[in-house]
């Protein structure tokens, strides 16, 4: 008796009909990471900031000790446009690899904090460690990053009527 | 040259009129490499075989080339370089492959073997000293004269040999190393302590030891944005050599070497290194001039990611 389909037509269909189901449960799959994603952000919105509250209070304690150096804000932007601007932005608003530094988190915190998170990066959330750059350097930096809030400051203040 | 030789083999006979796909695929990532990927300025240690505790920023790409030119008592000088591809895969994690080869003066030029080499750092945050372990295999050719790290009973007169007998015999290499750094007031000291295992059954553990010391000319950054400041220049010195093996341990039999080393951070991403390394004893070659050039592209793997398709 002669078969309903030939066996080509059979392993053909058969074929397809697997992929067809393979597509269909990884579309699923990435249906279901992206809702997974989308419940994290809030979470990553939120904890972003916190390793801020993880400097130890001897570290926060630090004074800039180039706080009064009239080049450390010109030095500092210079440094952040070579190192920092390509995950913070070029003007640290923030982008999608790392949070905005002009935010009140960051600027309320203290010099010593800022330092101490240019020290020892955020590893297990993707910033380096920055030690590598002396810590001359690292002061300049923060006192850029802290510059960031007075233009902010200034910039509402001309807008307000 | 390793990079073009595909490229310049397929351009003999039939497809000199046509370029291939393989040709435009080679076009395709150097023009990717060289002007889509943004680069940033590196800030590089001047060290060639020491390493410190930093790693690779993540999703950033370093392409490097090596040459070591080494003098030979009672045989033909060489050139040894390698091409090092170095990706940040994350914070705490870099990997790179490596490819090398030689040319032996008055004899030829080998491709000897490549590499894959891996830094892990285990701790979060910086302490008093900061470890980072490294884990590589290689699989190199017994004419593999680059020296990225000596080791046992490592002396000169294995490499008079001509190329023609060591490059018929190939090692396959476990190499440990823990690489142990603290940097303080500018100055980097790093010591690596490695272990190396042929993984044929008989062979023994062989030890050796890289320790350096470097610090950039300026700490502070100049406000202006200049290539020739003092902050872009990093220098120091680094010693290295063998410590036998474990039928034979200690620094007799085997060769040690002192390197002053410097290298220029330029903006543009690009990072120059200069280190001629001398013999310290009579196992060693009287001299290894070293130089190389390195380009670091950021952004490296959220380009790929978007290549694929990939939203993050």
């Amino acid at each position: 008796m002669k078969p309903a389909f030939p066996p080509v037509d059979c392993a053909r269909r058969a074929a397809l009909a697997m992929a067809a189901l393979l597509t269909f449960h990884v579309s699923c799959a990435f249906a279901q990471r992206q809702d997974s994603v989308e419940v994290k952000i809030d979470h990553h919105r939120h904890n972003q900031y916190a390793e801020l509250a993880n400097a130890p209070e001897e570290a926060r304690a630090k004074p800039n000790p180039l706080a009064d150096d009239p080049d450390a804000i010109a030095a500092g932007k210079k440094l952040f446009e070579q190192h920092c601007a390509k995950c913070h932005g070029t003007a640290a608003e923030g982008r999608k690899k790392a949070p905005s530094l002009q935010v009140e988190e960051v600027q309320r915190a203290a010099p010593g904090t800022l330092f101490w998170i240019l020290t020892n990066g955020v590893v297990r959330r993707g910033m380096p460690v920055w030690s590598k750059l002396p810590e001359q350097q690292r002061w300049q930096l923060v006192s850029f990053i802290k510059s960031l809030g007075h233009s902010a400051a200034n910039e509402t203040e001309k807008k307000a009527p | 040259m390793l990079v073009l030789y595909p490229i310049a083999n397929d351009l003999q006979g039939d497809c000199l009129s046509f370029p291939s796909l393989r040709d435009i695929s080679w076009a395709f990532l150097l023009s990717v490499l060289l002007f889509v990927t943004p680069a940033v300025r590196a800030q590089e240690s001047p060290y060639i075989v020491t390493y410190d505790h930093y790693l690779e920023e993540p999703g950033s790409l370093e392409v490097e080339y090596f040459s070591t030119f080494g003098t030979q008592r009672a045989a033909n000088d060489y050139h040894a370089y390698w091409v090092e591809v170095e990706y940040g895969a994350t914070a705490w994690w870099t990997t790179g492959f490596y490819l090398d080869g030689q040319t032996t003066f008055h004899d030829s030029t080998l491709f000897t073997g490549f590499r894959w080499e891996n830094r892990l750092r285990p701790f979060k945050h910086e302490h008093f000293i900061n470890a980072v372990v490294y884990v590589e295999y290689e699989q190199i050719s017994e004419a593999d004269k680059i020296m990225k790290e000596v080791e046992g009973h490592d002396v000169e007169s294995e490499h008079g040999d001509p190329n023609a007998a060591l490059g018929q015999n190939h090692n396959h290499e476990l190499e440990l190393k823990l690489l142990l750094s603290r940097t303080y007031k500018g100055w980097n000291v790093a010591v690596n302590p490695l272990a190396t295992k042929n993984l044929s059954p008989s062979s023994p553990w062989e030890f050796g030891y890289a320790i350096g010391a470097s610090r950039p000319l300026a700490l502070k950054a100049s406000p202006n944005r200049c290539n020739l400041c003092r902050e872009n220049f990093n220098a120091g010195a680094e010693i290295y050599g063998g410590l036998g093996d474990t039928q034979s341990f200690g620094m007799h039999n085997t060769s040690h070497y002192l390197a002053p080393v410097v290298a220029w951070n330029l903006p543009a991403g690009w990072t120059f290194r200069l280190s001629p390394g001398f013999g310290l004893n009579y196992n060693s070659h009287r001299l290894l001039l070293r130089w190389g050039v390195s380009r670091e592209f950021s952004g490296f793997g959220e380009m790929v990611s978007h290549l694929f398709g990939r939203r993050r």
